[in-house]
């Protein structure tokens, strides 16, 4: 069982990305499981998705969780919520931020000796989709990190995903995705 | 029919809410009179998609609250066509006068119903408060464990409902959040197969008929009230279940898929048992697989179908059982529980020295953990091993501050 936890701001597309990853996945025959917390879902407000991949039928619906992956999609986050809540002596951070890694955990001391990667999926998403929507660079980041399936491979498959965006969108976010994977440290 | 297809993967990852829209879609819908409320919306706004981007023939009346929605969907289910909607908690509660009208005058519309707390407080997650609500209101009530099953039972519901040796309505629960709003693989049938398992609604009585005018709604006092309900009951605890195992054996044939009025799940030898209902039952299961590792010989009972209520299934599934355990995901409110009350029923004429408790869990969304689950199996094997119940017999699972327990 492969289990991802995503702190998110309500509007940053946290469950539009636990529910993309989650296709992709399911369409290489492993199964797959994406929900999240809305509570009274303001936009703004902190918010957690979560994935859970297996190679059997996923019959747990706790929402608890002990997670083998964070994502963090938004870089306040990382001070004004615990991201390392139930984690595991193996969870691996993605961290979205304009600082190095170092410079992070600096700041962070909670992510000191854990594995931490770091990424700027908002300037990406600036950069390319032209508004700060963080959720599909860090899965690009998330391919990189965990090596699950190879970047073309996946590319294709969001492109299907999104397929209901204009063209131009579609674009960039390959782009986005791409960079992210590239720019992952 | 002036209606496009859609193309279906044979897996497609969807939530609950958008698994039992495609089933609406996929059923053919001729009336949806619908009000959304969280968390069961993006079914009747998938079906309202649907229509507008012409998947579907039919009509999407917008009303100015749940008692309305019924209301418009009980009288195009008399005028004579097939009918649907869906709702959760306080829309659900609005619902009530007029889900008595529906099974009274034996519509077969079927209600999505995305369970969900009831304030106060107000709360939007999911737990079955609005699905005991309507547990004497004379509907059949399916359960969904997942996304898949809440795509399957619709298919069921409308087959059984509008079967016409029944000719009553059928309710679809599902968790809110837990499965209307997780996304998981389901398996999908094409546009043809799906419609074909429900075939073409023919209608009965229908008022829109002008050569044979019929009444519907009618007043009947003291001479005739009794009659009717007592007749309507007598149907919906003779006729209903053998529909629906011939429904589920159908569906079994066409899809692979097996459903059964209760749900057993490694019973056969158990001591220990969990019976719930929902998300609950598939977590249960996991722990019940993991409990057996560690030695202890658990199952677990769901309910497909809570009404009617299958009384002697339940009997039959749990003789040998030592110890029970009943969950309810609903304040019992001075009294010790639903499903610990029918449990109980269920046994007392029977030869069994099982012993029954019972369990509040789940209010308003919290969680229902493994590690709960694991503490349950747990003290339901210490009753085992010293012969009695060793806690009181009503708990509170997973709230915080003092431990509740009651009787």
């Amino acid at each position: 069982m492969l289990e991802i936890r995503w702190h998110s701001r309500a509007g940053q597309g946290a469950v539009t990305g636990a529910k993309g990853l989650a296709d992709v996945i399911s369409t290489t025959g492993k199964h797959v499981q994406a929900f999240a917390f809305y509570g009274s879902a303001k936009r703004g407000a902190a918010m957690t998705a979560y994935n859970r991949v297996d190679d059997k039928m996923i019959m747990n619906h706790e929402k608890y969780m002990e997670p083998d992956y964070v994502f963090v999609i938004d870089p306040a986050l990382v001070y004004t919520s615990d991201v390392t809540i139930n984690h595991k002596d193996t969870t691996k951070y993605i961290i979205t931020t304009h600082m190095t890694t170092d410079e992070l955990i600096a700041s962070q001391p909670k992510l000191e000796g854990k594995e931490v990667y770091t990424v700027d999926c908002i300037q990406i998403a600036q950069d390319t989709i032209g508004r700060p929507i963080p959720n599909t660079p860090m899965l690009g980041a998330f391919m990189k990190v965990s090596g699950m399936y190879d970047i073309e491979f996946f590319k294709e498959s969001m492109q299907r995903i999104l397929a209901k965006l204009p063209q131009k969108i579609i674009d960039a976010n390959m782009i986005a995705i791409q960079r992210a994977y590239d720019e992952v440290k | 029919m002036a209606f496009d297809k859609m193309e279906l993967r044979d897996i497609e990852v969807w939530d609950g809410n958008f698994a039992a829209a495609q089933a609406m879609r996929q059923c053919q819908i001729d009336v949806v009179a619908a009000y959304p409320i969280t968390p069961s919306t993006p079914i009747v706004e998938g079906y309202a998609k649907f229509l507008a981007d012409g998947y579907v023939e039919g009509e999407f009346v917008m009303v100015e609250s749940e008692h309305a929605a019924m209301s418009g969907c009980i009288g195009a289910a008399a005028a004579g066509g097939r009918v649907a909607t869906a709702t959760s908690s306080q829309g659900f509660a609005l619902m009530v006068e007029t889900l008595y009208q529906a099974s009274g005058m034996r519509l077969p519309i079927v209600l999505n119903v995305v369970n969900r707390a009831l304030a106060a407080p107000l709360n939007v997650n999911g737990d079955h408060s609005d699905m005991y609500l309507g547990r004497d209101s004379g509907w059949i009530q399916f359960d969904a464990y997942c996304p898949q099953d809440a795509y399957d039972l619709n298919f069921i519901a409308f087959r059984v409902a509008e079967d016409h040796d029944v000719r009553l309505p059928a309710m679809v629960h599902q968790d809110g959040f837990m499965t209307s709003h997780t996304a998981q693989g389901v398996h999908t049938m094409d546009d043809d197969t799906a419609y074909s398992f429900v075939g073409d609604f023919k209608p009965m009585n229908d008022m829109l008929d002008f050569e044979h005018p019929v009444t519907h709604g009618v007043q009947t006092e003291e001479d005739w009230h009794f009659e009717h309900k007592a007749r309507q009951h007598n149907d919906l605890m003779t006729k209903v279940f053998p529909k629906i195992e011939a429904a589920f054996d159908d569906f079994e044939k066409l899809t692979g898929r097996r459903y059964n009025l209760v749900e057993k799940y490694d019973l056969d030898d158990a001591d220990v048992a969990v019976v719930c209902m929902g998300t609950s039952v598939e977590t249960a299961r996991e722990v019940a697989k993991e409990m057996r590792e560690k030695g202890i010989k658990a199952g677990v009972l769901g309910l497909r179908v809570i009404r009617p209520f299958p009384f002697f299934q339940i009997q039959e599934a749990l003789k040998d059982v030592k110890a029970i355990a009943a969950l309810d995901r609903s304040s019992p409110n001075g009294a010790p529980g639903m499903l610990f009350n029918e449990l109980a029923g269920c046994l007392f004429n029977t030869d069994t020295k099982a012993m029954l408790s019972g369990y509040v869990y789940g209010l308003g969304g919290r969680d229902l953990t493994k590690k709960h689950l694991t503490d349950l199996y747990t003290e339901l094997q210490a009753n085992v091993d010293a012969g009695k119940i060793t806690t009181p017999l009503q708990q509170f699972i997973g709230v915080r501050g003092p431990k509740l327990a009651f009787l």
